[in-house]
């Protein structure tokens, strides 16, 4: 028996150096293989006493359950080294570029649209549209705006037949004109979209965006209108408190009519909305002249309400220290690059309107 | 419309100071775009500072001066003056500046090989004394730091720059300003005293409003004034004048002009002596002509009013006036003419012979009809103040009574349309001011309009004039309402929104272009559709709607690639114009994609964009905007400006006429043309009002759910088959041998040449079979295998690989 234990200790002695795992191997089986030294050991105890049996098989079990675990344990710290240094091996320069990214972006005026209708639809207002080709009646007459009307020249027009029959729509209004003619009131919608006058400078371009909002219903007064427009305006521009000023002015299709300024300052080079003296129009809106709903076929004893029309890009240019408004229909990669938003920016009430 | 504050005061008395009139005008609708000095002639007089005086080069009496006139850089100026010297404090005079003395405007010029930019000036040269010595020395103390500042301190008076709209011809003059002002509390206006003027003889040229169906006048007021002398007008009134951005021409035309922008009266003198005979106001016949005093001859049409004697025209009514027979210095005889034109007349005749003039601006917008023996006696009063004469009776022809209005007003229209109340007693003072007469008729209001305020015709007119003479502040803010009536988006107004940033997530930036574009491009893409032409183009080359986006889309990708940019993905949204009436457009998206994929790339081999790099683009697009992946069929019928054997449709239905998308390489004749400079274009489309709209809401679309758990198999397939075999049909005819069992087909590798025959093509499938009911078995799959190649052998023609 001491012969063992003397054995034990040799080849735990020999374990504990070796760092080969071909030798460990070779180990395990001079110690457990079919002839290896404890196999053999086990074999014996058939030839002696029960007692001295169980005693000596109580003793080699520990001996075989110590060497083997010693052998295995030696086995795994071999392998774990082995992988280590073979990963090591493997690193590999993870500064180096990512496969190329490819960022798309959405253009100012979409955002701005998203933005607005956002808005909108939380107080209950759907979308309408029309057609940016117009004819004469829904783009001028039934708003009020006879041919013979000096009103007529605040508008440069484009025309596509020489009777001036057909035209590109000068503002969002003649969608009014659409949704009430084809619907009964109450009314309660915006119509954002193109729309076109035949000028062109730094400040104008012949195509612009406008957003046309309409309530029409029993009880509608300017003291709607005022809420209405102080509540966009805030969502809009993202601040708790806005200077805003209703001041008198004319457009054919509503009356009264009001332009709406909003206070403002620059500060460092750039403009802040909110604060300030100065004053900026940024919209025109009024009660929707009964001579429209006449037209429209909604009877202006029983139904009232207020419309207005709000420049987009201009909005957009403010919220976001833009410019240059040519600049928007430019298609220079770098600015829509610069100014464009992501895609998955989508603004909406609950995540808030802008990041 | 411009005035001084001084001029108001003539008609208003007014505690308030400037910067209260400014607000006030503001708050009741007459906008003010700048209060500010009219600018002067002796603006460009600065002060300035000799830094360095050296010798001309070429002329030893003369200095070259580096002069500093506050601004970043020093300028160069010659100068003769013995006493300029380093560091002298004088006056610059700016090239374009007009120098006091002799009226000579200066210019940049070289004097004796040098140039000198402007001048500094001697005291005579600026009128201020006789010395011309040399150039003015400035005391140190007093100018040293307002180096860059003007000289001559700007006395004019400050100028006020309302912008009326069109429904306010009243005013268009200060007296009705004056008057909108007193309605609003800011004074009380003054009363128009009639002067006592001596009338002598009548008026003894005959005047004849011709009863014609078209005629454009109904009053015709004149008075002749004999024995005038005209002259210069006196200081005051040419201040006025010059203030109102004009030049002063003769006291004549300068009073005309003086009582039209204070009373909104437009008048007209003409030298009596150059009348034939006889005024007849009529309509014209096309093919008359005269000179007008803009100096341009005037070819007239048909009914166009005008002003003639015997000889011809002499005038367009209400419009502009005749060289024939205008005032002159030497003119003795005036008669003074105050009418009436019709509005509708007036813009009628001035569109079409593209005339602008300040009569003409305010007939169009109805002139006070009552106003012309006023303009005839305030004229009148200041040609004798100034010129002298004797003035004959007025002469009032018409043809037409003025017909007073009347409206009746119920004040609970006013809280009704603002939402707030006025008391009775306020609204009627301040429509009282306004100059309504009014009359009460138990809770209605009976009021009869001012002849001057043609823009009041109901009810809803009299709310307006309160609430702005009352002030917009009155209105109170209310809490938005947000009963909502029906959904925000419609299914079309969603997918929009949705294809657009589905479009952009695969890395295209989205741009707007106009929709107008450039015909010569635009005939590229317009396949069948009509030219919409626009009769009045900004310019040239945007002259016509667009037919497709593309036009615009690939002249600035051009731009763009010469910009520098390789590798560019674009794409709009908007509209398509298929026929010019309202209605005839599709709303579309165009996409384009340029260049290489990974280029430069450490890991990626780069390769050119390709049809399938949109094919993906635009179905993984249609799929995220909620398009049913199973309704899709790919077609290879492409518009002409694609490349018609790299380029597909995208239909929903087989018997569908329209695709709702087209993908794939740009005809390489189109990029040929345009000069498009690219590696590889590729580009896409797809036509939003042609997709089918789903009927099904999301929660009622989710089938039920169903999976299998039993063993799948892949069997992977090989068939030699026609080359312009579709591998779509393939893929269908192996899907149909067994709906259920074949739950996926990918088609792995195709190619063709080597081992494969002319005109034929190798397609590998890989098919994956599963069953819902039990673990198939060896037998069970050689079964469908055998199918699989008999049915494609069948139908397709196509050979198993062995």
């Amino acid at each position: 028996m001491s012969d063992i234990k003397k054995i034990k200790g040799d080849y735990i002695n020999k374990l504990n150096t070796e760092n080969n795992i071909e030798k460990v191997n070779k180990i395990k089986s001079e110690l457990f293989g079919k002839n290896g030294i404890i196999s053999n050991e086990f074999k014996k105890l058939g030839s002696i006493s029960v007692e001295e049996r169980k005693k000596l098989a109580s003793d080699l079990n520990n001996i075989k359950d110590e060497l083997q675990n010693k052998i295995s344990i030696k086995i795994q710290e071999i392998e774990t080294k082995e992988i280590n240094l073979k990963l090591e091996k493997e690193k590999i320069d993870v500064t180096l570029p990512e496969r190329n990214i490819e960022i798309g972006k959405i253009h100012p005026v979409s955002q701005v649209i998203d933005e607005i209708s956002s808005i909108f639809s939380e107080i209950g207002f759907s979308v309408e549209e029309g057609p940016d080709v117009e004819n004469e009646y829904n783009n001028f007459t039934a708003l009020n705006t006879p041919d013979n009307h000096p009103a007529r020249d605040m508008h440069d027009t484009f025309y596509l037949d020489n009777n001036k029959e057909l035209l590109l729509r000068t503002h969002t209004s003649p969608v009014q004109v659409r949704t009430m003619l084809k619907g009964k009131p109450p009314f309660k919608i915006i119509a954002p979209g193109r729309t076109y006058r035949s000028d062109s400078d730094q400040t104008h371009a012949p195509m612009f965006h406008q957003v046309e909002g309409l309530h029409i219903d029993k009880n509608i007064n300017m003291g709607h209108l005022k809420g209405c427009l102080n509540y966009f305006i805030k969502e809009f521009f993202e601040v708790d408190k806005i200077k805003m000023r209703f001041r008198p002015s004319h457009f054919p299709f509503t009356e009264p009519s009001a332009e709406v300024d909003i206070g403002y300052e620059i500060k460092n080079g750039k403009i802040v909305i909110g604060e300030g003296n100065k004053w900026l129009e940024i919209l025109g809106c009024g009660m929707v002249h009964p001579n429209v709903l006449k037209n429209v076929n909604v009877n202006p004893s029983k139904y009232q309400g207020y419309a207005f029309g709000i420049g987009i890009d201009r909005l957009g240019m403010l919220k976001y220290g833009i410019n240059d408004l040519r600049a928007f229909f430019e298609t220079d990669y770098r600015w829509l690059s610069h100014f464009g938003f992501d895609p998955l920016d989508v603004p909406s009430n609950y995540r808030g309107l802008s990041r | 419309m411009k005035f001084t504050v001084d001029w108001l005061k003539n008609h208003l008395d007014t505690k308030f100071n400037n910067n209260q009139i400014i607000d006030k005008l503001t708050n009741i609708g007459l906008e003010v775009e700048s209060f500010e000095s009219s600018t002067s002639e002796l603006d460009t007089f600065i002060v300035a500072k000799i830094i360095n005086a050296k010798t001309h080069p070429n002329a030893d009496r003369l200095k070259l001066c580096d002069v500093d006139i506050g601004s970043d850089k020093t300028i160069e100026v010659v100068c003769g003056a013995p006493n300029a010297k380093n560091g002298l404090l004088t006056v610059y005079a700016s090239p374009g500046s007009i120098i006091p003395k002799n009226q000579m405007k200066l210019s940049v010029s070289k004097i004796r090989g040098v140039t000198s930019y402007g001048m500094l000036c001697s005291e005579s040269e600026l009128l201020l004394s006789n010395e011309s010595d040399g150039i003015i020395e400035l005391k140190n103390n007093k100018y040293a730091n307002k180096i860059g500042e003007k000289y001559f301190k700007n006395t004019s008076e400050k100028v006020i720059d309302l912008s009326i709209t069109p429904n306010r011809p009243d005013c268009l003059g200060v007296r009705g300003i004056a008057r909108d002002l007193s309605a609003a509390g800011a004074g009380k206006l003054k009363i128009n005293k009639k002067p006592n003027l001596k009338y002598k003889g009548n008026q003894n040229i005959n005047v004849t409003i011709k009863k014609e169906k078209a005629q454009g006048c109904t009053t015709f007021g004149s008075c002749l004034i004999k024995g005038v002398t005209n002259k210069e007008s006196p200081k005051w009134l040419k201040d006025k004048i010059l203030s109102l951005g004009q030049k002063p021409i003769s006291a004549i035309v300068d009073i005309t002009n003086y009582v039209m922008f204070d009373l909104n009266r437009p008048l007209h003198a003409y030298d009596a002596d150059k009348i034939d005979n006889e005024i007849i106001v009529r309509s014209s016949s096309k093919g008359e002509n005269f000179e007008a005093l803009d100096n341009k001859k005037y070819i007239l049409e048909n009914d166009m009013c005008v002003i003639s004697d015997r000889s011809g025209v002499l005038g367009l009514g209400g419009i502009i006036g005749g060289t024939r027979s205008g005032t002159e210095y030497s003119t003795k005889n005036i008669l003074l003419e105050s009418a009436y034109f019709l509005p509708r007349s007036i813009r009628k005749t001035s569109k079409q012979l593209n005339i602008d003039t300040d009569a003409k601006f305010r007939f169009e917008r109805g002139i006070d009809p009552l106003s012309i023996e006023e303009g005839l006696i305030k004229a009148s009063e200041l040609i004798k103040q100034i010129c002298g004469g004797e003035i004959s009776n007025l002469d009032v022809k018409k043809i037409e009574n003025y017909k007073k209005t009347i409206i009746n007003f119920d004040p609970f229209l006013f809280e009704k349309t603002t939402g707030f109340n006025v008391e009775n007693k306020e609204l009627i003072k301040i429509l009282e001011k306004l100059g309504f007469n009014v009359s009460k008729n138990k809770k209605i209001l009976k009021l009869e309009i001012p002849s001057w305020r043609p823009d009041i015709t109901q009810p809803i007119d009299i709310v307006e004039e309160i609430v702005r003479i009352k002030g917009y502040e009155h209105i109170n803010t209310s809490e938005p309402i947000k009963t909502r009536l029906k959904p925000t988006l419609n299914y079309y107004q969603k997918l929009f929104h949705f294809l657009q940033r589905s479009v952009a997530s695969k890395g295209y930036l989205e741009t707007v272009t106009w929709s107008f574009t450039d015909s010569k491009i635009n005939q590229l893409f317009k396949e069948n559709d009509e030219e919409i032409p626009i009769v009045n183009p900004i310019s040239t080359d945007l002259n016509v709607l667009r037919n497709s986006i593309f036009p615009n889309l690939l002249f600035y990708l051009k731009k763009n690639l010469d910009r520098g940019f390789k590798d560019i993905s674009l794409f709009e949204i908007g509209p398509a114009f298929k026929g010019k009436n309202p209605g005839d457009q599709l709303t579309v998206i165009g996409a384009v994609r340029a260049g290489k994929i990974s280029r430069l790339s450490w890991n990626d081999k780069e390769r050119i964009v390709d049809t399938f790099d949109v094919k993906k683009d635009v179905i993984q697009s249609l799929y995220e905007a909620g398009i049913n992946k199973d309704d899709i069929i790919i077609d290879d019928r492409t518009p002409s400006y694609y490349h018609p054997g790299k380029s597909g449709g995208v239909y929903q239905n087989k018997n569908e006429k329209n695709a709702i998308a087209y993908f794939g390489e740009i005809h390489p004749n189109i990029i040929k043309k345009l000069d498009i400079k690219t590696e590889g274009l590729v580009i896409f489309e797809i036509c939003l009002d042609y997709i089918i709209a789903s009927k099904q809401k999301i929660k009622d679309s989710k089938s039920e759910y169903k999976f299998s758990d039993f063993q799948k198999s892949e069997r992977d397939f090989a068939f030699i088959i026609n080359k312009n075999f579709k591998s779509q049909e393939l893929v269908n005819i192996i899907k149909s041998v067994d709906n259920k069992l074949i739950k996926l087909v990918r088609v792995f590798d195709v190619f063709e040449g080597e081992n494969i025959p002319e005109g034929k093509k190798s397609i590998a499938v890989n098919v994956t079979i599963q069953s819902e009911e039990k673990t198939l078995n060896e037998n069970d799959l050689e079964n469908i295998n055998k199918l699989i190649i008999s049915s494609v052998e069948s139908k397709s023609g196509a050979k198993i690989r062995s």
